[in-house]
């Protein structure tokens, strides 16, 4: 993976070698990192284990119990869960509800990032270093800054329109987008500023358009960086809470952040639903996770400003 | 970017470092055609931007003149309620424990792992797991944690742990009695005994050989009893030059309101430790209850005693912290609720810290690791050449080099606990978020209240004013 590749280089190999056979605290480095990567694991584990045990075990015993007594563990919860089917309010509505926002918002902010940063790296007006700073200090901005006003907003256009913006999908994923450009539109610029201008201008010459040259030459050259910035964004809208509390109030469609928030009111009679709850929500991320996890390193390592 | 991390690598010639525009000339012609077409590609991005993040931005600044209402303008007036309402000060008080402690324990933290993981045989994998909690939602780790740190013994694993360890050290007796939830060893006096020193019961009347002692309690429960094994309740007998007698659960079902009596349906206490206390109080004898609840002192001599039923047969056991709570780690009982607000520690605040580093410390490690991998290693290995140790090498070689990229880290994470929201929510009990919240909680709160978004306009203003050094620093940065 490249968590490993991107750290260690070639040059590094025969030196860790040598150290490997002469330091002999090596076994208590090994015992403590085995330590620390246990301790890390636990909390995924317990939260599985909560998920796979029936409800009336929680407040009887730990999950660790599960140790001495594997037979208790059970899909009953899931099938309890999955059982009410797509109704508005339950776990697989929220599912499609999470989908429905974060797929369109990961495909607009890559297309859009990348259609801007073009402009930004091959374009010839005046501006882009003005433009591009002002992207730069957006990546930081917090989003609690436009809650209000974008809210008015929304409220006006409905008002105007008769359509819903406040309060439906539509509206978060509006708002998710726009916060969403800013570290997109800088990932891709840096990814494309590497890209030497004389492949655009052969391209030039033989009469191709600004359209043409984006789709067939920018883009292709483009893809690793577009992914890394599609998991990255997908990852980031799946697991947000706020935008969903104030962009989906009074919707009955929830996202499984809110479904899950909504069940905290009540929070040791029904953890069951909670632990079942929070094992699918983190059940996506973690297939991203593990099949672009270079993708997804690369894009973390480039949101070291986010 | 700025990190020299590989981040580009598969571009080709794609440079590490910044290039802005101005520094790339494009060459050769073009024209008007081609200008037109590439500002046209700005559009949507430019619009979208300015559309929900740049005039927003402008109308908070400007919302946050007005009062509740939005129609009269206040000036400072809720900036004046931000840093005076004590319950918004509690808010910036715990973003202050958020900003001071935790991206330094996240940089620290990533700093080992990455220099760690270097020299252990399986990187890849301990780097999966702690890199892994960061695709979680702050939602989802924070009701794991709570899991973990719930109160009960039972379900919390934390508490289990600490209860394991305080058994141990400090065993709980059979009979426990839980101050914390009103219990009293008094409420267990019935018959024929009173409270004595240190939380002991001890006879009423003194005793001498030869002689019997019937000591009646109540309030322990059936299951308790049935637990410790106890038997039908037998009435002593005497003994010549003995102390014999009996305790015993003085509650009959079939005489409810008769107290002082032996009845058949009534249990004697088994296992109960008892000491035979002299005239000036000192301990002579010790026996233990049998299952009837009989005890015998064999051999105790002249002279009168009492009776004493031990202190440690009621102790109670640990019965877990509360670490979603808002207690208070500082002492700050005696001070104003204003200074209260401000210097409390609540212990959530050190729960979610924990859980936050959980999530975050992947992030730390594989940003750091990059930063690692891209140093000069003949700069390191001249170093240990010239026969610095490790240690020596790592702090006087490879921190300062990495000096760039922990900060980077350390400000990313201040950034990131200054806007801390979603594992608050999730994570404080519903009890605690009052004293748990920042300022990113009451934003939302006062958007959601009526009449709260002149409030809430002023402390985003606030939360972005802590943000601009951030800001000035990635510009610095950005631009070489």
């Amino acid at each position: 993976m490249s968590v490993q590749a991107a750290s260690l280089p070639v040059a590094a190999q025969p030196q860790k070698q040598r150290r490997f056979r002469v330091r002999p605290s090596r076994v208590i480095l090994n015992i403590v990192l085995a330590a620390i990567a246990i301790f890390w694991l636990v909390p995924t584990i317990g939260i599985a284990i909560i998920s796979l045990r029936p409800n009336s075990a929680f407040q009887q015993s730990g999950w660790w119990t599960v140790l001495t007594a594997p037979a208790q563990l059970t899909f009953s919860n899931y099938q309890q869960l999955f059982s009410a089917g797509f109704k508005a309010g339950g776990v697989l509505d929220s599912l499609t509800t999470s989908i429905a926002i974060t797929v369109p918002v990961t495909i607009l902010v890559t297309v859009i990032s990348s259609l801007t940063a073009y402009s930004l790296v091959f374009g010839r007006w005046r501006g882009r270093t003005v433009v591009f700073l002002l992207i730069v200090a957006m990546l930081v901005l917090p989003l609690q800054m436009a809650l209000i006003p974008v809210a008015s907003l929304y409220k006006i256009f409905d008002n105007a329109t008769g359509l819903q913006l406040f309060g439906s999908v539509m509206g978060a994923i509006i708002f998710h987008v726009a916060f969403g450009l800013p570290f997109g539109i800088f990932l891709m610029r840096n990814f494309y500023s590497g890209i030497p201008h004389d492949l655009l201008e052969a391209g030039r010459i033989d009469g191709a358009g600004e359209w043409t040259l984006f789709r067939k030459v920018v883009m292709p050259i483009g893809i690793p960086a577009l992914a890394s910035l599609a998991i990255f964004q997908f990852i980031w809208v799946w697991n947000d809470l706020l935008v969903a509390l104030i962009f989906l109030s009074g919707n009955t469609h929830q996202t499984l952040t809110l479904f899950l928030y909504g069940q905290t009111r009540a929070l040791s009679s029904n953890y069951w639903i909670i632990s079942t709850g929070a094992m699918i929500s983190i059940i996506i991320p973690l297939i991203v996770f593990f099949a672009f996890q270079r993708y997804f390193v690369r894009g973390v390592l480039a949101g070291a400003v986010k | 970017m700025a990190v020299a991390v590989p981040t580009s690598d598969s571009a080709p010639a794609a440079p590490a470092g910044e290039i802005l525009p101005t520094t790339s000339k494009p060459a050769g012609g073009g024209g008007f055609r081609s200008h037109l077409g590439s500002l046209l590609f700005l559009l949507p991005g430019a619009l979208w931007l300015a559309l929900i993040v740049v005039y927003p931005l402008i109308a908070t600044v400007i919302r946050s003149f007005f009062d509740s209402s939005g129609q009269n303008f206040i000036a400072l007036g809720n900036y004046k309620s931000v840093f005076s309402t004590t319950d918004i000060l509690v808010s910036l008080k715990n973003n202050v424990v958020w900003v001071v402690v935790f991206p330094f324990l996240v940089t620290f933290f990533g700093l080992v792992f990455a220099v760690l993981t270097e020299r252990i045989r399986w990187s890849t994998a301990f780097k999966t797991i702690v890199f892994m909690p960061l695709v979680f939602s702050a939602t989802a780790a924070g009701l794991t944690w709570a899991s973990i740190f719930f109160i009960d013994p039972h379900t919390g694993m934390v508490n289990a742990a600490v209860q394991g360890a305080s058994n141990a050290i400090n065993p709980p007796g059979l009979y426990p009695i839980d101050p914390t939830t009103g219990q009293t060893v008094s409420g267990l006096v019935a018959t024929g005994v009173q409270v004595g020193p240190g939380g002991s019961l001890e006879s009423k009347t003194t005793v001498s050989a030869g002689s019997t002692v019937e000591l009646g309690l109540i309030g322990i429960s059936p299951a308790t009893l049935q637990q410790n094994g106890a038997a039908t309740a037998v009435a002593p007998t005497a003994a010549s030059g003995a102390i014999t007698g009996l305790v015993w659960r003085d509650f009959s079902p079939a005489h409810p309101t008769v107290r002082g009596q032996v009845f058949p349906d009534e249990d004697g206490i088994p296992g109960l430790q008892l000491s035979l206390l002299n005239s000036s109080g000192a301990s002579a004898a010790t026996a233990t209850t049998a299952k009837n609840g009989t005890f015998t002192f064999a051999n105790p001599g002249a002279g009168s005693y009492r009776v004493q039923i031990t202190a440690n047969n009621f102790r109670a056991g640990f019965n877990g912290i509360f670490f979603l709570g808002t207690q208070s780690l500082t002492p700050t009982s005696s001070l104003s609720p204003t200074m209260q607000a401000i210097l409390s520690l609540p212990i959530v605040d050190i729960a979610m810290i924990i859980a936050y580093l959980w999530v975050w410390a992947g992030f730390a490690m594989v940003v750091i690791g990059a930063g690692l991998a891209a140093l000069n290693r003949e700069v390191l290995e001249a170093a240990q050449i010239d026969g610095a140790s490790e240690w020596q090498t790592l702090r006087r070689v490879t921190v300062p080099m990495l000096l760039p990229v922990l900060v980077v880290v350390f400000v990313t994470m201040l950034i990131n606990v200054l806007k801390i929201f979603d594992i608050i929510l999730n994570m404080a009990a519903p009890s605690s978020q009052a004293g748990a919240k920042t300022l990113a909680v009451d934003i939302y709160n006062d958007f959601a209240a009526p009449g709260g978004q002149g409030l809430a306009a002023a402390i985003a203003v606030v939360l972005f004013l802590l943000v601009v050094p951030a800001m000035l620093f990635n510009l610095k940065r950005i631009r070489g």
